[in-house]
C-alpha cells in the first residue's frame, strides 16, 4: 500500500501547513483600523468620499472640530469672531503648531490652505467655500475671512475638510499629487499606502497636543465585506471596524473581548421622488397626494425591525429625532394603509399605481427596497425595483431617470447641508426637479441667520412644506456603529462617524 | 434535417449494421451510471423550475416580517432569508433562473459562434484570420471580465446577464467549429460534393455541420454548466437577476452578509448550483465517450 | 519550427490591436459618466467640467483612443481617475500578489493533483480509481466564489483559525503572507488540481501500457519502482507543462477570488476600476493580462508541440 503511504505524506503535509499558519499571532504595537471601502485620494482638496474622512481624522487637523453634542469647538484655531454684519470673520490661529514637514502652521499658510480649497483646478472644496470672497492676513496668528454675503454655515464647513491646512511647501511642491504623499498638522504622519490594501501613518513627533497621542502606529485596512471585517476583528487582526452590520450588534455584545460603540448618524436615508424631471408624468410626480399615500403606507419601525434588527432611528426629516433642529412639532405619523388608499381614490389615480424605483446595489440598499415594495403593494402601488450600479445612478439621477430614488446622504452637521442642496430649486443634487418659491425663501433665510432659536423657527416653517409636498420621503437615521477590542481605550463616538484618534490607548 | 444529419455520419463503418450510430452512442451514453445519473438530476431540476409556481411551498418573493433569517424547521426546510421569505421555495425558483441562463446563453453562443467557425474555417483566407484574430482578442480577456464589463453595459437584468456570458462564449465555439471544419473539409465525400457542383452554403450546412455536431454537443453540455456559473458569479455581483426575484448567485450574494449568523442562506443555493454544474459535467463527459469511439 | 513561431508573433500583434479597441469601445459605452463618479456624492457642476476637459473625456471617442494609443507606444498607461496613481505603479504593486497567489494556487494543484491521478490510473477501475474521479469532478463543479464563502464561514468564522480576508506580502512577515494566502489559493488550486488529475490519469494510463514499462516490469522490477522510477517521469513531462501553463486560468479565477477574500492583487484591481469607472485603469490592465495571456497561450501550443513531435510538421 506505498500509495495510501503518499497519500497520507500529502495529507499530513496539508494539515501541518494548516495548523501552522493557524498558531499564527501577531504581537500589537499597532492601531490596525477596518474600513469598509477603500478611499480615494488623500489630498483635502480633491477627497470626497466619506471613508476618506475618517483617515484624515488622524492626518490633518482642521480649524475647528465638533464634540459628541454638535457643538463646534476650536482645534487648529483658537476661536473666531464674526463681524456685525456677519460679512467678516476673524480666526485666531493656534500658536506653535508646526506641520508634518516642519513648516511652521502660521497665518499665511492658513490662508494658503483657505485659497487652495477655493482655487485649486478640480477642487471640491469650491462650492463649500463658495462665500468666501478673499482671506486676509491680519497678523501672523490671525486671519479675515471676508464674505461675499452673510452665510451662516460657513463655521460648520471649516469643521471638515474645508477647514483642513496643508504644508504649503509640500502643496506647491507636489500639485495635484499631493494626495499620494499628503503633509498636514494632525496627530499622525504619512507613512505608506499600498492601493485597496492598507494606509500607514505614524505619531508625529512636534504634534501640538502630543502628550495626548498614545498609539505608535495606525494602519487602516479597506474591507468591504462586513462579516469579513468582523470576522478579522474577533481573530484580533484588527482593534477597530467602521459601519458594524446592525444584524451582527448581537454577535459583538455576546463577545467579551469586543465592545461596541453607537451614536446617532447626522444624515439619513430617504426616497427621493422625481416630481419635475418625471418625462412620464407618473402618478407621484403629478399630485402630493399620491406621495403622502406612499409615505402611509410605509411602516418605519418594520423596516427598522425586519433590515437593522430595530437598532436605527425611524425619522421624517433631514435630521433624526436627536438631532437639536428636529422639529418636535412634526412628529413621526404611524403607518395608515387605509388612509393612503383613500388619498390615492382623492387624486383620482388608476391603481396600482406604477413606479419606477432606483436603488443603488448593494444587498443592504436593496433589501429596504424589497421592504418598501412590499409595504407599497398593500396600498396599491406596484413598485419596480431597478437595481442600479453605484456609478450609474448619479447619471441616472442627473438625467431624471426614475420616479423614486432610494438614497443615503452621509449628512453634514449643519442642517442646511442636509436640505439647501437637495430641496432648492436648481440646486445641483435636487434630483427630483422640486420647485416651491416659499421653501426657497425659507432655506434662504436660513443660510443668513446665526441665531440658534431663529433659525430654528425657520426651518420648522419649512418642515410643514416639505412634508406636505413629500418631495423627499424620510424613512430612518442609520445609528453609526464602530466595534473595537477592549484592549482599545478612550474611545469617543462621534456624530459624524469618523474615528478620532486622540487619547486612543492600546492595552 | 436530423435524419439527413446522421446518415451523413461518416462514422459509420460498417455498413451492414442496421443500428444507426445516434442510436448506438446513446447505448453507449446510458452505459455510463455517471452520465445517466447526470441526465437525471438535469431532467428533475428542469421539472422544478418548470412547475416551480405549483411545488414550491410558498411564494418566494412573499416577505414575513416575523420569521426573519430562522433557521431550517419543518414549517421553512431550507430556513428564511433576510426578508423572512421561504428559502426552499426561491431556490426552487431560481431554478428557472439558472437553467434558463445556461440554456439561452449558450444557445446565443452557438448561434453567433458556428456560422461564423463555419465561415472562417470554410472560407479561409482573409476571413478566416479576421474573425480568427478577433477571437483571438475576445479569448485573451479574462472570460469573467468580458462578462462583467459587457452586463455593466447592458444594465443589471437576468436578461442582460444571458446576453453577455452568450457573447463572452462565442469564441469558444467560433474556434471549436472553424478547427472541426478544417478537419473535416478535406474529408472524401466534402470533396466529392464540391465536385458535383454543390453550392458552399449548401456543403457547409448539409455536409459539413452534421459531422461536428457531436464535438458541439459535448462542449454545448459543459459551456451549460459554465454559463450556470458565470450567471451565478455575475448575479453575485449584482449583475444578473434582480430584487425581489431569486437567482442561485443573489441569494449567495445576500447570504454573504449574514454567513455568521444564518449560515443556511449560503449553503443550499451553492449546493444546488454544485449538484446541476456536477451533473451538466457528467452529462458531458458520458457525451464526450460515447460520441467519440476513439476514446474509450 | 521557426517559422511557425514568427507567424504566431506576428499575429499578436492585430489580436493586441483588437483587444484594446475592443475594451475602449467597450467601456465607454458603459453606463454611468465618469467625471459624475468623480464628483462624488456632492456633485458640484465646475467640477464635473474641470474633471470632463482634464481627461479629455469631452472629447470623441475615437479621439480618446488615439490619446490613448499615442501614451501606451510611449509607455505610459495613464493614471487613475480616482487616486490619481501612474497605471503602471497600480500594476507593479498588484501582480506579485496575484503572481504569489498564482504560484501557490499552481503547488497546491500539483500537490493534489499528481498523486490523485497516479493512484486513479495505478489503480483503474477500483474505489480509489472512483474518488479521484469525483474529486476531479467536484473540483471543475464547484463554483469558486461559494468555495471561497464556505471556506471562511468554516476557517475565519467558526474556527478562527485563518484570516478571513487581505494579503501580508512574504518579505514581511512569511507565516503571516502563507496564512492570508492560503485559502484563496486553494480555491483557485482547487479547479486546476481537477484537471492536473485528468491529464495525469491519462497519461500514466497511456505510461503504463507502453513497452519499455512492461520490459521493466519484465526484468523483475518492484511495482513501487516501475512506477515511481519509469512510468511517473514519463508520464509527468507533458502533464507538469500543460499544468504550469494553466496560469491564463488563474488570472481569470483570480478576479472574483480576490474580491471574496479581499486579496489586493490583480483582479480586484479591474472589478473596483470597472465599479468605479476608472478608465485609464481598467484599460492598463486589460492590455497587460491579454499580452500575458496570449503569450502564455503561445507558450502552450510551442510546449504541446515539443512535447508531441507528432504535431510538428
Amino acid at each position: 500500500m506505498k500509495f495510501r503511504r503518499l497519500t497520507m505524506a500529502a495529507a499530513a503535509a496539508l494539515l501541518s501547513v494548516l495548523f501552522f499558519l493557524a498558531a499564527n499571532a501577531q504581537a500589537q504595537t499597532t492601531l490596525r483600523i477596518g474600513l469598509a471601502e477603500d478611499p480615494d485620494i488623500l489630498d483635502p482638496t480633491l477627497a470626497r468620499t466619506y471613508v476618506g474622512r475618517i483617515v484624515f481624522s488622524a492626518l490633518c487637523d482642521k480649524l475647528f472640530d465638533i464634540d459628541e453634542k454638535l457643538n463646534i469647538v476650536p482645534q487648529l484655531a483658537l476661536g473666531y469672531d464674526s463681524s456685525a454684519d456677519g460679512k467678516e470673520m476673524t480666526i485666531k490661529l493656534r500658536p506653535n503648531v508646526k506641520f508634518h514637514d516642519g513648516e511652521p502652521l502660521d497665518a499665511e499658510a492658513a490662508k494658503y490652505s483657505i485659497e487652495r480649497h477655493m482655487t485649486m483646478p478640480g477642487s471640491f472644496r469650491k462650492s463649500e467655500l463658495a462665500s468666501v470672497d478673499h482671506v486676509e492676513v491680519l497678523d501672523p496668528l490671525t486671519i479675515k475671512l471676508v464674505l461675499k454675503t452673510r452665510y451662516a454655515p460657513l463655521i460648520a464647513q471649516l469643521t471638515d475638510r474645508a477647514g483642513m491646512m496643508v504644508s504649503p511647501k509640500a502643496a506647491k511642491a507636489a500639485g495635484d499629487k499631493f494626495g499620494l504623499h499628503p503633509v498636514c498638522a494632525g496627530p499622525y504622519k504619512f507613512v505608506e499606502r499600498v492601493q485597496q490594501d492598507r494606509i500607514v501613518f505614524e505619531k508625529f513627533a512636534d504634534y501640538w497636543n502630543k502628550d495626548n497621542v498614545f498609539v505608535d502606529k495606525i494602519v487602516y485596512l479597506p474591507i468591504v465585506d462586513s462579516t469579513v471585517r468582523l470576522a478579522n476583528l474577533k481573530s484580533g487582526s484588527l482593534d477597530l471596524i467602521e459601519r458594524l452590520l446592525a444584524t451582527d450588534i448581537k454577535d459583538v455584545r455576546a463577545d467579551a473581548n469586543l465592545v461596541l460603540s453607537t451614536a446617532p448618524d447626522i444624515g439619513y436615508y430617504g426616497l427621493t421622488i422625481n416630481i419635475g424631471n418625471d418625462k412620464s408624468k407618473g402618478p407621484l410626480s403629478q399630485s402630493e397626494k399620491v406621495r403622502q399615500a406612499l409615505d402611509l403606507s410605509i411602516d418605519r419601525e418594520a423596516i427598522n425591525q425586519v433590515v437593522f434588527n430595530g437598532e436605527f432611528t425611524p425619522g421624517n426629516q433631514w435630521v433624526s429625532p436627536t438631532h437639536p433642529y428636529y422639529q418636535k412639532a412634526f412628529p413621526l405619523r404611524p403607518r395608515d394603509v387605509e388612509k393612503a388608499k383613500a388619498l390615492l381614490k382623492e387624486a383620482g389615480v388608476k391603481t396600482p399605481v406604477s413606479v419606477d424605483y432606483m436603488v443603488p446595489k448593494g444587498t443592504e440598499y436593496e433589501a429596504v427596497a424589497q421592504v418598501v415594495q412590499a409595504m407599497a403593494a398593500e396600498a396599491g402601488f406596484d413598485i419596480k425595483i431597478r437595481v442600479v450600479e453605484f456609478a450609474t445612478t448619479f447619471k441616472e439621477a442627473q438625467s431624471g431617470n426614475f420616479q423614486v430614488f432610494q438614497i443615503n446622504w452621509s449628512g453634514r452637521i449643519d442642517p442646511d447641508g442636509n436640505s439647501y442642496i437637495f430641496l432648492h430649486s436648481g440646486a445641483p443634487q435636487n434630483d427630483g426637479g422640486y420647485s416651491n418659491p416659499e421653501a426657497d425663501r425659507l432655506m434662504e433665510d436660513g443660510r443668513l441667520t446665526s441665531d440658534p432659536a431663529q433659525r430654528k423657527a425657520i426651518y420648522e416653517k419649512m418642515t410643514g412644506i416639505i412634508l406636505n409636498d413629500e418631495p423627499i420621503i424620510y424613512i430612518f437615521h442609520r445609528t453609526l456603529l464602530i466595534a473595537h477590542t477592549s484592549k482599545l481605550e478612550g474611545y469617543r463616538p462621534m456624530p459624524d462617524g469618523l474615528v478620532r484618534v486622540v487619547g486612543l490607548k492600546l492595552k | 434535417m436530423a435524419d439527413a444529419a446522421l446518415s451523413a455520419m461518416p462514422l459509420a463503418g460498417p455498413q451492414d449494421e442496421l443500428e444507426s450510430p445516434a442510436r448506438r452512442a446513446l447505448q453507449r451514453l446510458f452505459k455510463r451510471k455517471g452520465a445517466v445519473v447526470g441526465l437525471l438530476v438535469i431532467v428533475v431540476f428542469a421539472l422544478v423550475a418548470l412547475l416551480a409556481p405549483w411545488i414550491a411551498p410558498y411564494d418566494p418573493v412573499a416577505t414575513s416580517w416575523t420569521a426573519v433569517r430562522k433557521p431550517p424547521s419543518a414549517l421553512h426546510w431550507f430556513g428564511t432569508d433576510e426578508l423572512g421569505r421561504d428559502i426552499l421555495a426561491r431556490v426552487i425558483h431560481g431554478a428557472r433562473a439558472s437553467l434558463m441562463a445556461g440554456a439561452i446563453s449558450v444557445t446565443i453562443a452557438l448561434a453567433i459562434g458556428v456560422p461564423l467557425g463555419l465561415l472562417a474555417g470554410y472560407r479561409g483566407g482573409f476571413i478566416d484570420a479576421l474573425i480568427g484574430r478577433i477571437t483571438d482578442a475576445m479569448l485573451a480577456c479574462p472570460f469573467l471580465i468580458l462578462a462583467i464589463a459587457l452586463a455593466a453595459v447592458l444594465g443589471p437584468s437576468l436578461a442582460d446577464a444571458m446576453i453577455a456570458i452568450g457573447v463572452s462564449a462565442t469564441p469558444v465555439f467560433i474556434r471549436l467549429t472553424r478547427g472541426q471544419v478544417m478537419s473535416v473539409k478535406v474529408e472524401d465525400y466534402v470533396e466529392a460534393a464540391r465536385a458535383i457542383g454543390n453550392p458552399p452554403w449548401r456543403i457547409a450546412l448539409v455536409h459539413i455541420l452534421p459531422n461536428i455536431l457531436p464535438a458541439l454537443l459535448v462542449q454545448a453540455t459543459l459551456s451549460v454548466a459554465a454559463a450556470i456559473i458565470a450567471e451565478a458569479a455575475l448575479s453575485f455581483l449584482g449583475l444578473g437577476q434582480q430584487p425581489p426575484f431569486p437567482s442561485w448567485g443573489s441569494m449567495l450574494n445576500a447570504a454573504q452578509r449574514f454567513l455568521g449568523n444564518a449560515p443556511w442562506m449560503a449553503i443550499w443555493p451553492g449546493l444546488v448550483i454544485f449538484l446541476v454544474v456536477l451533473s451538466l459535467n457528467l452529462l458531458g463527459d458520458g457525451l464526450r465517450d460515447a460520441l467519440d469511439p476513439r476514446e474509450r | 519550427m521557426l517559422n511557425f513561431l514568427a507567424r504566431r508573433i506576428v499575429q499578436l500583434v492585430p489580436t493586441l490591436v483588437f483587444v484594446s479597441i475592443l475594451i475602449f469601445s467597450l467601456q465607454h459605452l458603459l453606463p454611468g459618466d465618469p467625471a459624475l463618479v468623480m464628483a462624488g456624492e456632492e456633485r458640484d457642476p465646475a467640477v464635473i467640467e474641470q474633471i470632463r476637459k482634464q481627461y479629455h473625456l469631452d472629447r470623441t471617442i475615437p479621439v480618446q483612443y488615439a490619446y490613448w494609443v499615442a501614451n501606451v507606444l510611449s509607455g505610459d498607461l495613464g493614471e487613475s481617475l480616482r487616486i490619481k496613481v501612474p497605471v503602471l505603479d497600480l500594476i507593479a504593486q498588484k501582480l506579485p500578489v496575484t503572481l504569489q497567489l498564482a504560484a501557490m494556487a499552481i503547488v497546491i494543484a500539483l500537490l493534489i493533483g499528481i498523486p490523485a491521478g497516479i493512484i486513479s490510473a495505478v489503480k483503474k477501475g477500483t474505489a480509489w480509481d472512483y474518488g479521484a474521479n469525483l474529486f476531479a469532478l467536484w473540483g471543475i463543479s464547484t463554483p469558486n466564489f461559494w468555495l471561497g464563502i464556505m471556506l471562511i464561514f468554516l476557517f475565519s468564522i467558526k474556527l478562527g483559525w485563518l484570516p478571513a480576508s487581505g494579503f501580508v506580502p512574504p518579505s514581511e512577515n512569511l507565516r503571516a503572507s502563507l496564512a492570508s494566502t492560503i485559502m484563496p489559493a486553494f480555491v483557485l488550486g482547487n479547479a486546476i488540481a481537477a484537471i492536473l488529475m485528468r491529464h495525469t490519469r491519462s497519461a500514466m494510463l497511456q505510461v503504463l501500457e507502453s513497452d519499455y514499462v512492461r520490459t521493466a516490469r519484465a526484468k523483475g522490477l518492484s511495482e513501487r519502482s516501475v512506477i515511481l522510477k519509469h512510468a511517473m517521469r514519463n508520464a509527468l513531462t507533458p502533464v507538469i507543462t500543460l499544468g504550469a501553463l494553466e496560469l491564463g486560468t488563474l488570472l481569470s479565477g483570480a478576479v472574483l477570488t480576490e474580491q471574496i477574500f479581499s486579496v489586493p492583487g490583480f483582479g480586484k484591481l479591474i472589478v473596483d476600476a470597472v465599479f468605479n469607472r476608472d478608465y485609464a485603469v481598467v484599460q492598463g490592465v486589460v492590455l497587460v493580462t491579454a499580452t500575458v495571456y496570449i503569450t502564455l497561450n503561445l507558450i502552450a501550443d510551442v510546449a504541446y508541440i515539443l512535447v508531441n513531435p507528432r504535431l510538428r510538421g
